[in-house]
């Protein structure tokens, strides 16, 4: 039945040559756990992908319930995890989730920079890593303000201070940041929640494309 | 070895274990956030208080609307809602509160809201028209009666509870 289908929008589109180019070719033998076991070192970029996958969907699943507003933040945060069934488990993945990918993109930054891979011709696919590293980093950091608790309330203030720290542009970055000069407070959540779930995924997707259209075309670096 | 008695070939084990082993992973990972997400659907319906309405003696033959507020929980929002109802006491004297929703598109019906039918409950959005006692009139868009509330009279106050279809009254 699932062939059927398949070979009648086969015959129609000719859909073989797009996966098969994504998904077949062949993993080289020093890369390959199987044979060298020290080669699972090589699984840390694929583990943080896996981990971003389940940071998108736990994250879709919890703006079923979440609103960014200062009156109802924590509420439905509360309500989501205390009333809802498996909510617990669904904002437990999240929260330990964007933890556990900042672990792996070190790792995986760890690997490539101790084995030299970022070298020619591979520098620019590297510039482009360091910048999901910053993109990661600012999803965690515009993340932990919106249950709109008191510890997310205090490190978004010290967030903000050191942005004002900026030579010259300090105080108009803040204001950008904040969405009001001095309150933070509903203009903030609103526009963390947007950079949050809009702005910041968008960049994300557009440097993890990259990345891997870069790799596909430059191949692995070879063994040391 | 004989290539024959190989039913299932080395390529075709790896590709099931493999297939086999992702869909768990990935039906672990789903699970709970599909449960999650469909929990309204699961949610058992609360059973609504009965509250106090109006005056059993403030009841006429001729329907009346009364209005009445409720604390609604919404998840995370507790608010005070109006609720209303046309109340009357029918020729054995029973009282009859309906629910001023139409049965067509969800609009508010009045009683004698159309001039030519003094008689019966009006839907301005579709002209839809009910009988005194709820009962849809054929030929206009509602397809039933209108809801009934559960009621009660308790030291001669009147008490409603929620609107029931009329096939489960």
């Amino acid at each position: 039945m699932l062939q059927k289908i398949y070979d009648w929008i086969d015959e129609r589109v000719d859909i073989t040559p797009l996966w098969r180019d994504v998904a077949d070719h062949e993993v080289p033998e020093h890369v390959n756990p199987a044979h060298h076991f020290s080669a699972f070192v090589y699984c840390f970029g694929g583990l943080t992908f896996f981990v971003t996958v389940i940071q998108i969907l736990s994250g879709m699943f919890l703006t079923m319930y979440y609103v960014p507003d200062i009156e109802n933040a924590w509420r439905s945060v509360y309500y989501l995890q205390s009333e809802v069934a498996h909510g617990q488990i669904v904002r437990g993945m999240h929260h330990w989730g964007a933890s556990v990918v900042i672990v792996m993109l070190f790792l995986h930054t760890l690997r490539v920079f101790f084995q030299g891979a970022y070298k020619k011709p591979r520098e620019l696919n590297w510039i482009v890593g360091v910048l999901i590293f910053f993109v990661m980093l600012a999803l965690g950091l515009t993340g932990y303000l919106l249950p709109w608790d008191n510890k997310a309330y205090f490190a978004t203030v010290v967030t903000l201070e050191i942005v004002e720290g900026i030579p010259f542009i300090g105080e108009m970055a803040k204001t950008l940041l904040n969405g009001d000069p001095s309150i933070v407070g509903a203009q903030t959540l609103a526009r963390f929640f947007a950079i949050h779930v809009f702005f910041l995924p968008a960049a994300l997707f557009v440097l993890m494309g990259a990345h891997f259209i870069m790799i596909r075309k430059q191949g692995i670096s070879g063994p040391l | 070895m004989s290539e024959k008695k190989q039913q299932v070939s080395r390529r075709q084990f790896l590709n099931y274990t493999l297939t086999g082993v992702g869909g768990f992973m990935a039906a672990g990972m789903l699970a709970p956030m599909v449960r999650f997400a469909i929990d309204p659907v699961l949610q058992a319906s609360a059973i609504g208080d009965m509250k106090a309405v109006v005056e059993v003696s403030e009841i006429t033959t001729e329907p009346q609307r009364f209005d009445w507020t409720i604390e609604q929980v919404d998840a995370w929002y507790t608010s005070e809602v109006t609720k209303s109802a046309w109340v009357y006491k029918d020729d054995n004297d029973n009282i009859v509160a309906l629910s001023p929703v139409c049965k067509h598109l969800g609009c508010q019906v009045n009683w004698a809201g159309d001039d030519a039918h003094p008689d019966q409950f009006y839907c301005p959005c579709h002209d839809g028209r009910y009988y005194k006692d709820g009962m849809n009139v054929p030929d206009t868009p509602p397809n039933a009666g209108l809801d009934i509330y559960e009621h009660e009279v308790r030291d001669g106050t009147l008490f409603l509870g929620n609107a029931m279809p009329r096939e489960e009254v």
